[in-house]
């Protein structure tokens, strides 16, 4: 909302010294956030001027720029050389005739920016033609203000060369910009600016809806017809529930809007456009009630409400054909014709033309909900729609009426009918009782009862009489938002100011126990991943369809069983992943494609499991907790969201260097980590051969807890799958399920005594036939060995003649030593051949 | 070797002449003095200190001298073989220190040659400014509770007296989750599991709910579609604003320094009642919004810096999930992880912090 200072001048007394800021500092103190400054830091010569001549010239670099000539009367070269002012201008808006703004050398726009002659194209440019974005007017960059266009031809018609366009465009005012919340709908107005102007500076207030101001005429008998109706009332209220029709008859509506009129209506950012639309609208930035005008001539005899019907469409003012709702609630005629979207657009079929001499003037006041409903049902947010939405003052309907009627009466020429209709519904505003004592307990400030009660009153609320805690409050209405006493407690403390609330910090009865168990996991797992050199990513975790059937997944995998996002951000990945893989690897390219040849990456989140199918939560009330089956079925429909680390590399794993060569990252690195990252959280993790995609069907390895549940996979990505994702050849991976470490750890390890007698080493050579893994060898020899044994380390392998075709020999050394006493080389040697035994048993090995 | 001499005169033994004596200790002393390596000290030990050395030969005639004569030779001998011995020693500790020297700086080698065979990684730091600030408030006695990022409809909106209709749920550029009235969406904060916390526990609550968040922004330079955050829960007997305002206090003074203090404005929210936009003294220029005579970039000129939005907890929230709204009262508060990471540590685009460039990460380290 724009807040012009002069305007606000007119309905409290800002000091005349005041600044624009000193006026944003104002309104910030009681809740309205300053958006922008704009305006008052322009500096002249700003002018009118009058396009003589415009020649085109086409430019190397493609834009082609006008060289031209403007009479800006005696102003610039005219004054010094008696020729018209020499311009360079890259718009294209605008032609010869044209009536423009030029600022002249010496002038200095917003944003200090300073304006002088200057070389440019070949030419001595002799100043600008503004846009209205350069004049901090809004927005559009798209053209240079014509002023026919901005104001008018009428208003044009009296301007001339040389005139001061700062003045004529209120631009020497400065304009506060403020963000207005959802719950201050009145302050969609400058009525309401003000009122928290005054209210934050104690100055004096002046109502421009007060009836001394402006004298209501009564309602009578004989008005133009209204008959409102509702078929569907949204939770029981009456969509409309205040229409006030008021007719103008013999309005020039081609006459010009006053040119004070046009200047309040652009600073407030809105456009001039035609007397009667104008007039709605600066009595809406006015008092906050949005206005319709229509043209009485295309109505049937009455104006009223009702409800779409299934199938009816309207073409609205902005030429869209809509399909409406049954739950739109219609203005119609006396015909059923439907003429507008109730507080949202009007149609183009009754809107006021040029033809147009006999209006009528709508106002209103619709259902908060029932608007809000249909604007966001048509997409349709409308200056209309935003403060019906928010709430309008019920009880301003009938003056904003009469100043719209007074200002067509008077600017147009029209003459008002005597009688008009007010079919007014207004449901009393219910008091409610307030214990003066609550803003002292719930801000920890004291506020004594005068204070309270004092604040209240001057927020518009009626204050009960009586002496205890309790009082009965009735909140103004224009502040449908104040229903409880938290709300009136926010109005006591924002008056006082915020910046008096004292600062204390709780202290919790009881301690905290600090982060949970799973938390302190994560932290373990991921500093251990970083430590082993993975560098941890973010990634949006959006996937498209495709991206399965290239991870080569089965048309069963249930990693296929997605949950879907109605509105992805891009219709290419609008579902969510179900593995962190699915998108790490695309970071990994990314890191690649970036220049670093080798990367190695982790990621911990959240993936989503859709295997359970579409779900439905349920919406129950908010009067209380939800009952235990609605409780239970709520928590019931929200997917399962695991959290799993995954994490990919490619390149060396260790690089190259005087002190020798690089070694890539290989199977080996990818289920290391897992098991390292089991070991620091004080798991001994499984490694089996598996075969699951993504992998190379002969490097991946399931990691499983020491009872069998799988916590991942890891290994060298499938060739198909690096060259579908163009990842780097033998790009390697892994993904854990971190809830499952989470929930195999936690109890307290055991510590085993610590033997200090000496260790014996002993190897073997064991041959055995390739597909035994070196896992099941290695589980083998322990169990032959038993307790004794220490360690087993497999320090070579090798496959050859010696061994024969389809044989390998896997090389051991087994470190034993015993809790009580040095062992002996026979002992020793006993233990050995058990171990042997036991893997010649289990796998065939042989010794070699 | 002969009997003893009772003939036999001292003086008349050419060995043990006190001259030639001298004259074997002079040489001996000459000699290890010249020694100018380990290997040559070896070779001067031999000669002068071996069994073939002067001293040695003459050290074996005192034998055949008669007892009277046996007392002074031997004393004069034994000086003698004393001061080559410790002349022999001083050397050798001389040669080997020499030695010892020479070694460790032929060792030397160039420790600025960089060894990155095995490079460390890195914690994003996202993750370690959540930890930290995660940290901060377990350290004041809170805990930190999590809850699923695809969440009840109900959980991220009703429950928090956002309806269906309220301006603010049109707000929230919510993800919508398939099919249409599946009543399932992408948090748009991280307060359902503030709803959760209230459902599953009795108050006193104190708890911090930090984690990913989603809004259908398009990603630039100040926003991404897919952030993080903290969200502050208390709900106790007697709880205030002013117990709000003190924790933020304290909490932007271990986060951003000593000193550092915050600012309440008034402003709104559907789920806390009164509410207040929470800025920050900016700690770049300490609050004068001027900064080596230039407009503060960090606080742009204002001396403050927005943080995010807090308030008392609205009635109607604790009432939705079943907490006593005459006994307990509650306070909230709701921060962003990317935009305290950009202010802390200057990081000037989003995409840096979202794209997942290693490089990113490799700044930071372990901690931050």
């Amino acid at each position: 909302m724009y807040a012009p200072v002069s305007w606000l001048r007119e309905l409290t007394d800002v000091p005349a010294d005041a600044t624009g800021a000193d006026v944003a500092a104002t309104l910030v103190r009681v809740g309205l956030e300053e958006e922008g400054l704009h305006g008052g830091d322009i500096q002249g010569p700003l002018v009118v001027g009058r396009v003589l001549t415009v020649e085109p010239e086409p430019q190397k670099n493609g834009k082609t720029i006008n060289w031209c000539t403007v009479d800006v009367g005696q102003h610039g070269q005219m004054l010094t050389e008696g020729k018209p002012q020499e311009i360079v201008c890259g718009a294209h808006n605008f032609g010869p005739g044209d009536l423009v703004v030029v600022v002249l050398p010496g002038g200095v726009l917003p944003g200090g920016f300073e304006i002088s002659a200057r070389k440019t194209y070949g030419h001595v440019s002799n100043g600008m033609i503004c846009s209205a974005a350069e004049l901090g007017l809004g927005e559009d960059h798209s053209g240079i203000i014509v002023l026919g266009e901005l104001l008018g031809p009428e208003a044009a018609a009296g301007l001339k060369p040389g005139d001061d366009a700062i003045e004529l465009l209120g631009l020497a005012d400065e304009v506060v910009e403020v963000n207005v919340t959802p719950d201050r709908g009145y302050c969609f107005s400058m009525r309401g600016i003000a009122r928290e102007y005054a209210l934050s500076s104690g100055a004096a207030y002046r109502d421009p809806a007060d009836p001394a101001a402006l004298p209501v005429d009564a309602p009578g008998e004989g008005g133009y017809a209204v008959h409102l109706t509702d078929e569907a009332p949204v939770d029981g209220r009456a969509g409309c529930d205040r229409y006030i029709a008021r007719v103008v008859r013999g309005v020039d509506t081609t006459a010009t809007s006053p040119q004070w009129m046009q200047k309040r209506l652009t600073q407030v950012g809105m456009r001039p456009i035609s007397l009667a639309v104008d007039v709605t609208n600066y009595v809406m930035m006015l008092l906050g009630q949005p206005l319709h005008a229509f043209d009485l001539d295309t109505l049937s005899g009455s104006v009223g409400t009702r409800r779409a019907r299934a199938g009816e469409k309207l073409t609205t003012l902005d030429d869209v054909e809509r399909a409406l709702d049954p739950e739109d609630l219609l203005i119609v005629d006396g015909a059923d014709t439907p003429l507008a979207i109730a507080g949202v657009m009007g149609g183009a079929t009754s809107e006021v033309g040029e033809s147009t001499t006999n209006v009528l003037i709508e106002a209103a006041h619709f259902d908060q909900v029932s608007v809000a409903r249909s604007a966001r049902r048509h997409r349709l947010s409308t200056e209309a729609s935003r403060r019906f939405e928010r709430g309008v003052d019920p009880d301003v309907t009938a003056a904003a009426a009469q100043l719209a009627v007074d200002l067509l009466v008077e600017h147009g020429g029209g003459t008002a009918d005597p009688a008009y209709t007010d079919v007014d519904h207004r449901p009393a505003r219910q008091p409610f009782d307030f214990d003066v004592t609550l803003p002292t307990r719930y801000v920890g400030l004291d506020y004594p009862r005068e204070e309270v009660l004092a604040t209240l009153r001057a927020i518009g609320c009626e204050v009960g009489e009586g002496e205890g805690n309790v009082v009965s409050v009735l909140p103004a209405s224009w502040r449908p938002d104040l229903t409880d006493g938290p709300e009136l407690v926010e109005e006591v403390a924002r008056v006082r100011g915020y910046d008096q609330i004292p600062s204390v910090l709780p202290q919790p009865k009881s301690a905290g126990r600090g982060l949970t168990h799973g938390q302190r996991i994560r932290r373990v797992v991921a500093t251990t991943l970083a430590q082993q050199g993975l560098s941890e990513v973010l990634s949006y975790p959006f996937v498209g369809a495709g991206l399965f059937d290239k991870l080569g997944y089965a048309s069963d995998d249930p990693r296929r069983a997605v949950v879907t996002l109605s509105n992805p951000l891009s219709d290419e990945a609008p579902l969510m992943r179900t593995s962190v893989l699915d998108t790490l690897l695309e970071t990994l390219r990314r890191n690649v494609s970036r220049g670093q040849r080798d990367v190695a990456v982790f990621e911990m989140g959240l993936v989503t499991d859709g295997t359970g199918g579409p779900r439905t939560a349920p919406v129950p009330g908010v009067a209380g907790r939800p009952d235990d089956a609605t409780f239970e079925a709520l928590y019931a429909a929200v997917p399962p969201q695991p959290r799993h680390v995954a994490y990919a590399a490619a390149g060396d794993a260790e690089r190259g260097g005087p002190w020798g060569p690089a070694r890539p990252v290989d199977t080996g690195d990818a289920v290391a980590w897992a098991l390292t990252v089991g070991r620091a959280v004080g798991l001994d993790l499984q490694v089996a051969p598996a075969e699951r995609a993504p992998w190379h069907p002969g490097r991946c390895a399931v990691i499983t807890l020491a009872d069998g549940t799988v916590v991942g996979y890891a290994g060298e990505l499938h060739p198909k799958v690096v060259a579908a994702l163009e990842l780097p050849a033998r790009t390697v991976a892994g993904e854990l399920d971190v809830d499952v470490l989470v929930a195999a750890t936690g109890t307290p390890v055991d510590a085993v005594a610590l033997s200090t007698y000496p260790v014996a080493h002993t190897d073997v050579a064991l041959v055995v036939d390739e597909a035994v893994t070196a896992a099941q060898v290695e589980e083998a020899l322990r169990a032959g060995a038993g307790d004794d044994l220490e360690n087993v380390l497999l320090f070579d392998t090798y496959r050859g003649d010696q061994v024969g075709e389809g044989r390998k020999s896997l090389a051991y050394r087994l470190t034993f030593r015993a809790n009580d006493r040095t062992l002996t080389t026979d002992e020793v040697s006993a233990l050995r051949d058990r171990a042997v035994a036991e893997a010649a048993s289990r796998t065939g090995a042989v010794q070699r | 070797m002969s009997g003893p001499n009772t003939q036999y005169d001292p003086v008349e033994v050419a060995a043990l002449d006190p001259e030639a004596i001298e004259q074997a200790v002079t040489d001996a002393l000459a000699a290890i003095a010249a020694a100018t390596t380990l290997e040559d000290l070896k070779t001067v030990r031999l000669a002068h200190q071996g069994e073939k050395s002067p001293l040695a030969l003459a050290n074996r005639e005192i034998g055949a001298l008669p007892p009277s004569a046996k007392a002074e030779a031997g004393k004069r001998v034994g000086q003698a073989r004393g001061r080559v011995g410790q002349a022999l020693k001083e050397r050798q500790a001389a040669l080997e220190t020499e030695r010892d020297e020479r070694i460790l700086v032929e060792e030397a080698v160039d420790v600025t040659v960089r060894v990155p065979r095995r490079p460390l990684g890195a914690r994003h730091p996202i993750s370690l400014v959540s930890e930290r600030v995660e940290d901060i408030f377990v350290s004041m006695g809170w805990e930190i509770a999590e809850g699923p990022e695809l969440e009840a409809e109900w959980l991220n909106f009703d429950a928090l007296n956002i309806g269906a209709d309220h301006p603010a749920r049109q707000e929230q550029d919510t993800f919508f989750v398939e099919p249409a009235g599946s009543g399932l969406v992408l948090r748009t904060h991280t307060s359902p599991v503030q709803v959760r916390t209230m459902l599953e526990h009795e108050p006193p609550i104190y708890v911090l709910c930090p984690g990913k968040v989603f809004r259908t922004d398009d990603l630039d330079a100040t926003h991404t579609p897919v952030f993080h955050q903290f969200e502050g829960l208390v709900v106790d007997e007697g709880i205030t604003m002013a117990h709000l305002k003190g924790t933020l206090d304290a909490f932007v003074q271990r986060l951003f320094g000593d000193g550092i203090e915050t600012r309440l404005r008034p402003n709104y929210f559907p789920f806390t009642e009164p509410s207040a936009e929470i800025d920050c003294r900016c700690w770049v220029c300490g609050g004068s919004g001027v900064l080596d005579g230039q407009s503060c970039r960090t606080c742009g000129g204002t001396g403050w810096i927005e943080l995010g939005g807090s308030g008392m907890v609205n009635q109607r929230v604790l009432r939705a999930a079943g907490v006593d709204t005459d006994r307990y009262s509650g306070f909230a508060f709701g921060l962003g992880i990317e935009r305290s990471l950009m202010l802390r540590h200057n990081v000037g685009d989003m995409h840096d912090i979202v794209e997942g460039d290693v490089r990113f990460s490799q700044q930071f380290g372990m901690e931050i």
